[in-house]
Order: structure tokens, then C-alpha cells, then sequence
């Protein structure tokens, strides 16, 4: 079989399209690199969601932290440490037993204990947590001067937030948020292995990986070309979240501007 | 463990539950406790150590060695690091019982891989077959162990390489200025001062430590998520004593409670700690203690 058959049979395996039973013995390079590739589809599908969604979530939390009402303060600051203090594979199992149990009392939430729904809305939590704290960071490091010249000019409200507040916080947080949506993407990789089923080996990179590994005893092919997925995936997030940089910084001088380094912030979270 | 708990079939109520909560199964539980935490104690200082030697090799003049320390603290950033312990947990068995194989038994002439097999000879097993129960336990944790170090060591070359570029040139100069040869200056001056410039990036590391130990579960480690799973899921009252439905929600409540506790105290301990280390210090941290009202 050539390597052309095996990715039209395999190329999209993991959302059930191609051939029904994963290859289980002989595996070719080929094959391996087919399925561990089309499992990051899975991965790129719940960044996506979650980054998406869990940016506005986000600019909330950090609002709410940062206002002076008490109980929005208050439930933004337990939000934050709820999900930044306890893992994110914890947080995992708990919400899909969670979901588990309360499909006893209504079957509506049959749908939430599938991966493509349950861990979407654990890891959209979870990102907004720790982006909500990023942009706390950056709502308090908005230069007094700033706010004052928006105060001169009478403006006001929404209007000072749309206008001052929120650009100056996004370009300040903007380093550090990417580095929140490549441990995002890493994070990802949990999903499959806490408690929410892989429905017809329908699995993420990962999940394929270590199926390839536990099949062949050979954990020296599989890890490399997962590692290469991935390693190929944190670059075009630099890539793209570089070029919103460069938008968002395009009226500083070129010594102000921020440059995004890759630091390790949080790897599992 | 009480002995009124002799008939768990006549118990209700409170009573039940203190039974329930004290059977062996749950000791067991309980001890996994101690399980997470012996990892922890364990794997910090010495993937610390792995970080002190990557970092200096990242410092090193000598081409390989700096090659080899650069590559070791860049290479687990780009990729999820439950990938490197999925890898390094079989990885490093076959590299063992590869090792073993090759110094035990010389004379065999079969390939160590053949097809979908790992096949050594039977001396070479690690643990032995007619090893112990403990001895496979202490093993497999000993594997994990290794595991976590090799990735937090990395992480930890990484905030140690940092700390060690952020120590005040100066300071080195006048150690040059005096005679020190490079190995002095580098323990006696760079070595004492660079901890507090460490010290924010450490205690981020030893967060996001405590954060990866459930992952100990998937290393095939009897921990706590195992229990967890074990205790929580139905019990028919054909098999068990105390019969109860689904309940793993709550075993992993409590789980998501027990880390929280040690995130919030391990957080009222470092910013202490942080408090000590800057106290007299010439950064912004140490003037503005200065200036603070008694």
C-alpha cells in the first residue's frame, strides 16, 4: 500500500472519515506519521474553541478583578485561583464525572460527557483563568498618563474603554498571552487521557501516539513525529500571534515594541 | 478500624460513613497521599541538581557541553511535556534492560527488537520476574521519579541559566580583579547571589510541580487519581461491603480540593520565603521593605 492510500484512508481518521479499523500490525512510518497527524486536528480544534471563547471570558475576569464592586472582584478572584490552583487534569476528571452524574437528572447533558463539548468548556475555563490573570496584570499596568490625557479630553465610559483602555491592555498582555495559547495547545493533549473517551478511537495526536507506542513496545518513532506535530504547531502560533503583535505595536518606535520570547510560564496546568 | 463496623449491612447514617471512610481500601487512599508528596519531596531537589548541571553546561566554554545543555533547556518547551513523560517512563525502562542485556548475557544472538517485541533475556528483566511486589513498586516509582526530573530539570536549567546571566557583572570583575581563578569566582560569588534572581522562577516551577504530580497516574503509578477512579466508581453489593452509586465526582472534588489547599499554602510559604531572601537586599523588593513602616 502506498503512502498516498494511507493518507486518503487515514488522513482523516480522527473525525471518522476513511478506513473504520486502525492498522494493527506492520505499521509503516507512514501510517504512523498519516495518524498522529490527523489527531492534531483534534488539538487544533479545542485551541481554537477555547482561545476563541476564552478571550472574552478572559478581558471579563481581568475587568472583574479590577473593579471596585466587591462581589465581582471577589468572584473573579475565587474564578482565578480555582482554576490556576488546581490541575488541569483534575479539573478534567472531576467535570466529566460531574457531567456524568448529572446525566442521570437530564438527558441533555449526554452531549456534555463527549470530548468535543465536556473538555472544550473545561479548557475554555481554564484559559480564561489563567489570560484573565494576564490581563489583570496588564489592566494594572496601563500608564497613569494614559487615563489621565483620555480624562482631559472628556472621555468617558465605554467609549474611554473601547478608545484607551482596552488597546493599551491587549499590547501589554500580548507577549505574555501567547505564551498562554502555546501551553493551551500543549494542554490540549490531556484531554484523551482523563476520563472522556476517545468515541471509535477517535483521538487526538497524543492518544494516537501512545496507541502506536503500546502496539509497537517502540516509544522512539511515534514521540519524534508527535514532538515534530507540535513543535511545528507552537511555531505558526508564534507566527500568527507575531503578526498581531506587530498590528497592535505598529505606532510605537521600534525600541518600545515587546518582543514575544517563549518562556516556560505553565506547562500543566 | 472501629468495632462497631463489624456489619456494615445494619449501619445508617454517620456511622456508615465513618466506616465506610476508614476501610482498607481508603487507607490505602490515604497513604497514596503520602505517595504525591514523597514525589514531591523527592523530585525537587533533585531536578534542581538536574538544572544546576544543565546550566552550568549552557554556561560552559567547551563547545559539546554547551550545545548539549542549550539543546537540553530548549527541547521540552516547543512540545506538551506529558509527552516526555509518556516517552521517558518506557524509554529509560528499555534503555536499562537494554544496558543489562548487553553486560548479562553476551553470548545471545537474537535482535533486542524484533518486530512489534522488546526481547531480552530473562536475567536482564528489570525488576526481576521472581522479584518482590515492593521491588516493582519502588521501581516503577523510581522510573517516575526520573521521569519528572529530566522534564522539571530542564525547566529548571532554564530559570538557573537566567538567574546566573542576571547576578551583577560587576561582581564577577572584582572577584577576577582579586585573583579568583573562573571556578572560584563561579562558586564563591556567582553560585551564593544568583538565588534570589532564581527564586520567582523556582517557585513558578514548584507550582506548576505540585500541578503535574496527578500525572504520576499515567506513569502507572498506584497515586491518588487511581484511587480516586477505584473508590469512587459503583460498588455492587455482591462485591463490596458498602454498596454506593457512582460517587468518583465527589472522590475527585476532593482531589481538586486537596490541591488547592497545597497551591495556597505552598504560596503563603514562598512569599515568606521570598520576604527573608530579599530582606537587606539592593533591588526594588529589599527598598521598598526598607521603606515600609515598622
Amino acid at each position: 500500500m502506498s503512502c498516498w492510500e494511507t493518507i486518503a484512508d487515514y488522513g482523516l481518521r480522527s473525525v471518522g472519515i476513511g478506513e473504520r479499523l486502525l492498522p494493527r500490525s506492520d505499521f509503516t512510518l507512514c501510517q504512523q506519521v498519516t495518524l498522529i497527524g490527523s489527531g492534531m486536528i483534534w488539538n487544533i480544534y479545542f485551541g481554537l474553541v477555547a482561545l476563541a471563547a476564552g478571550f472574552f471570558l478572559s478581558i471579563s475576569v481581568a475587568m472583574g478583578k479590577a473593579s471596585k464592586n466587591p462581589l465581582a472582584r471577589k468572584a473573579s478572584e475565587w474564578f482565578i485561583f480555582l482554576f490556576r490552583g488546581s490541575p488541569l487534569f483534575i479539573q478534567f476528571f472531576f467535570a466529566y464525572f460531574a457531567f456524568l452524574s448529572l446525566k442521570s437528572v437530564h438527558p441533555a447533558f449526554d452531549l456534555f460527557t463527549s470530548a468535543w463539548l465536556g473538555a472544550a468548556i473545561v479548557l475554555f475555563l481554564n484559559t480564561s483563568a489563567y489570560a484573565g490573570e494576564i490581563f489583570f496584570g496588564a489592566l494594572k499596568s496601563i500608564p497613569k498618563g494614559d487615563l489621565e490625557a483620555a480624562d482631559a479630553y472628556g472621555i468617558t465610559g465605554w467609549h474611554r474603554f473601547r478608545r484607551i483602555t482596552f488597546p493599551t491592555m491587549l499590547r501589554l498582555a500580548w507577549p505574555a498571552y501567547t505564551n498562554e495559547a502555546i501551553f493551551l495547545f500543549h494542554a490540549t493533549t490531556l484531554v484523551f487521557f482523563s476520563g472522556f473517551p476517545a468515541w471509535q478511537q477517535r483521538g487526538d495526536a497524543l492518544y494516537y501516539a501512545n496507541y502506536f507506542a503500546d502496539k509497537t513496545f517502540n516509544p522512539f518513532v511515534p514521540y519524534p513525529i508527535l514532538a515534530g506535530f507540535f513543535i511545528l504547531l507552537t511555531l505558526s502560533v508564534i507566527g500568527v500571534f507575531g503578526l498581531v503583535n506587530a498590528h497592535l505595536t505598529r505606532h510605537l518606535p521600534a525600541e518600545r515594541r515587546q518582543k514575544i520570547r517563549f518562556r516556560p510560564r505553565q506547562l500543566i496546568r | 478500624m472501629f468495632e462497631y463496623c463489624a456489619d456494615p449491612e445494619t449501619l445508617t447514617g454517620l456511622t456508615w460513613l465513618s466506616c465506610y471512610l476508614t476501610n482498607g481500601k481508603h487507607l490505602l487512599f490515604y497513604q497514596s497521599f503520602g505517595v504525591v508528596l514523597a514525589l514531591l519531596a523527592v523530585t525537587a531537589p533533585v531536578s534542581l541538581a538536574f538544572g544546576f548541571v544543565g546550566a552550568m553546561a549552557a554556561r560552559s566554554t567547551f563547545p559539546p557541553f554547551s550545545l548539549f545543555g542549550k539543546l537540553y533547556t530548549s527541547i521540552v518547551r516547543g512540545v506538551p511535556d506529558i509527552a516526555f513523560f509518556l516517552f521517558f517512563v518506557i524509554a529509560l525502562d528499555q534503555a536499562v534492560e537494554y544496558l543489562r542485556h548487553q553486560a548479562k548475557c553476551p553470548d545471545w544472538d537474537m535482535p533486542v527488537r524484533q518486530g512489534s517485541d522488546f526481547v531480552v533475556c530473562d536475567a536482564a528483566k528489570m525488576p526481576l520476574s521472581t522479584s518482590p511486589q515492593w521491588v516493582h513498586e519502588t521501581y516503577g516509582f523510581t522510573l517516575a521519579v526520573l521521569t519528572f526530573a529530566i522534564v522539571f530539570g530542564a525547566f529548571a536549567a532554564n530559570v538557573l541559566f537566567g538567574a546566573m546571566r542576571s547576578v551583577p557583572r560587576p561582581q564577577l570583575e572584582t572577584a577576577e580583579a582579586y585573583g579568583f581563578s573562573p571556578r572560584q569566582t563561579f562558586w564563591r560569588i556567582l553560585v551564593p547571589q544568583m538565588w534570589v534572581y532564581a527564586l520567582p522562577g523556582l517557585s513558578n516551577l514548584w507550582m506548576i510541580l505540585i500541578k503535574a504530580t496527578p500525572l504520576l497516574f499515567l506513569l502507572g503509578v498506584e497515586d491518588i487519581v487511581y484511587w480516586a477512579r477505584e473508590l469512587g466508581g459503583s460498588k455492587n453489593a455482591r462485591f463490596s461491603d458498602y454498596p454506593h452509586g457512582d460517587w468518583r465526582m465527589f472522590y475527585f472534588g476532593a482531589l481538586l480540593v486537596f490541591y488547592l489547599l497545597l497551591t495556597r499554602i505552598s504560596e503563603i510559604v514562598l512569599d515568606r520565603l521570598m520576604g527573608r531572601l530579599t530582606l537587606g537586599q539592593a533591588t526594588a523588593g529589599g527598598e521598598a521593605q526598607r521603606k515600609a513602616p515598622a
